[in-house]
C-alpha cells in the first residue's frame, strides 16, 4: 500500500514535531527513515498508524486517511514493548493470533525456530536480546500490507542485529509489503534499503535511492548522512 | 558469502563481480542454477531488490538467462565466460600498471619488480 503524507504538520505544545512535510512510499521498497534523536521519525510512524493526527495536512494510507481502523493494514513495532511477562511465548503467540486476522500462526513458529526461542519460555525470563527478536516476529508474523519498524535494533547487542537483519530478508514480502524501518543506527541496515529519508528538526530534508547516493557520492550511507547534517546544522 | 562492501561502488555491482569471479574460477558451472534472489539477499544480507538488479544486469550481459518459474541459470556457452575473464584481468592488470607508472616506474622496472615479486614474495 501506498503511504503519502501531503503538507503535514503536526505540533505538541509549541514545538513543531514535524514542519510541512511531503512524503510518498511505495510497496516493494524497504525505506531507511533517520535523523537524530527527536527529530520527527516516531512522529511520522505514529501519523501513518493513525494513533496520532496532523493539525494540518493530510495522512493516506492506501489513498484513504490514516484512522485507527485502517491499521488493520499495518504491522507496527513500536519502541515500547507491551509483553505480559508471566506469559509463556506461545501464550504470546496465541494472544496476537486472536488479535490480528492476518497473523499467520505457522510464520510465528518458523521466525521463533530461526531464532532459537524456546515456546514454553516465561517471558519474564527472556534475555534482552530474545526480547527483541520476539517482537519482530510478532510484527513480521502478521501478512500486513506496511511494516512499520522503530528503531528495531535499539539496545541490542551485533550478534542480535544480524539475526534481525537475517529474518526481516527472510521473511518480508516485498512484492506486496511497503516497510519503513525508523532508526538512527543507519549503518545496521545500509545494506537492505532501498531508499533513505532524512528527517531533521520536524522536516523532510532529503529522500534518495541508496545505491545512487553511493554511485554519486562515493561514501557509504553513513559517511554521507554525517556531512549531510553537518551542512545543514 | 558474508560481506563487507566497499562504500564507492553500488552493491549490485560488487555482487555482480563476486558472482563474475566464482564462474571464472570454475565454482559456478555453465548451465547451472544461481541462488534464488531471496537466497542470495539473505546469504549477502543485502536488499532483494539489488539482487534483482544484480541478475538483470547480468542477462544484459548475456551471461546469465532467466527461465520463467523456473529460476536464473548461468548460460552454456563458454565464450562469454571467457570473454569476462579477458575483461577482468585486463582491468586488474590496467590498474596495477597505473599505479607503478603514477610511482614513476618504467615498463621495464615493473616487470623486473613483477618478477622478483613472483620469485621471492613481498621484499619487505
Amino acid at each position: 500500500m501506498k503511504i503519502e503524507l501531503k503538507n503535514v504538520t503536526k505540533k505538541f505544545g509549541k514545538e513543531y514535531a514535524l514542519k510541512e512535510a511531503d512524503l510518498s512510499l511505495s510497496p516493494g521498497k524497504i525505506y531507511g527513515l533517520t535523523g537524530p534523536n527527536g527529530s520527527g521519525k516516531s512522529t511520522i510512524l505514529k501519523l501513518i498508524t493513525g494513533l496520532s493526527f496532523p493539525d494540518s495536512g493530510s495522512v493516506l494510507i492506501g489513498g484513504r486517511p490514516a484512522a485507527r481502523k485502517e491499521t488493520k493494514n499495518i504491522a507496527y513495532l513500536t519502541e515500547l514493548d507491551m509483553f505480559y511477562d508471566p506469559f509463556r511465548v506461545k501464550d504470546m503467540i496465541h494472544f496476537y493470533e486472536t488479535q490480528f486476522s492476518d497473523f499467520r500462526i505457522n510464520k510465528a513458529w518458523d521466525l521463533l525456530k530461526d531464532m532459537k526461542i524456546d515456546g514454553d519460555k516465561k517471558i519474564g525470563k527472556l534475555s534482552k536480546g530474545n526480547r527483541g527478536r520476539l517482537k519482530l516476529a510478532l510484527t513480521l508474523a502478521r501478512d500486513a500490507a506496511v511494516v512499520l519498524l522503530d528503531e528495531p535494533f535499539s539496545g541490542l547487542d551485533p550478534m542480535v542485529r544480524e539475526s534481525i537483519v537475517k529474518s526481516l530478508l527472510t521473511y518480508l514480502e516485498l512484492d506486496k509489503q511497503t516497510i519503513v524501518i525508523a532508526t538512527h543506527e543507519i549503518h545496521e541496515i545500509e545494506q537492505i534499503l532501498d531508499e533513505v529519508v532524512v528527517v531533521l528538526n520536524g522536516r523532510i530534508e532529503e529522500k534518495k535511492d541508496v545505491e545512487q547516493l553511493r554511485e554519486e557520492s562515493g561514501m557509504s550511507l553513513l559517511e554521507w548522512l554525517k556531512r549531510f547534517i553537518e551542512e545543514k546544522n | 558469502m558474508e560481506n563487507e562492501f566497499s562504500a564507492s561502488k553500488p552493491i549490485y555491482r560488487q555482487i555482480a563481480e563476486q558472482l563474475f569471479k566464482k564462474m571464472i574460477r570454475g565454482e559456478i558451472k555453465p548451465g547451472e542454477k544461481l541462488p534464488s534472489v531471496r537466497e542470495l539477499a539473505v546469504q549477502t544480507q543485502v536488499n532483494p531488490n539489488t539482487i534483482q538488479r544484480t541478475y538483470n544486469e547480468m542477462e544484459r550481459m548475456g551471461v546469465v538467462e532467466t527461465r520463467r518459474g523456473q529460476g536464473t541459470f548461468v548460460v552454456e556457452h563458454t565464450e562469454v565466460i571467457d570473454d569476462l575473464k579477458r575483461e577482468m584481468r585486463s582491468e586488474v592488470i590496467g590498474q596495477f600498471v597505473q599505479s607503478m607508472e603514477e610511482l614513476g616506474l618504467s615498463k621495464q622496472d615493473m616487470l623486473l619488480e613483477l618478477d622478483r615479486f613472483l620469485q621471492k614474495g613481498d621484499p619487505k
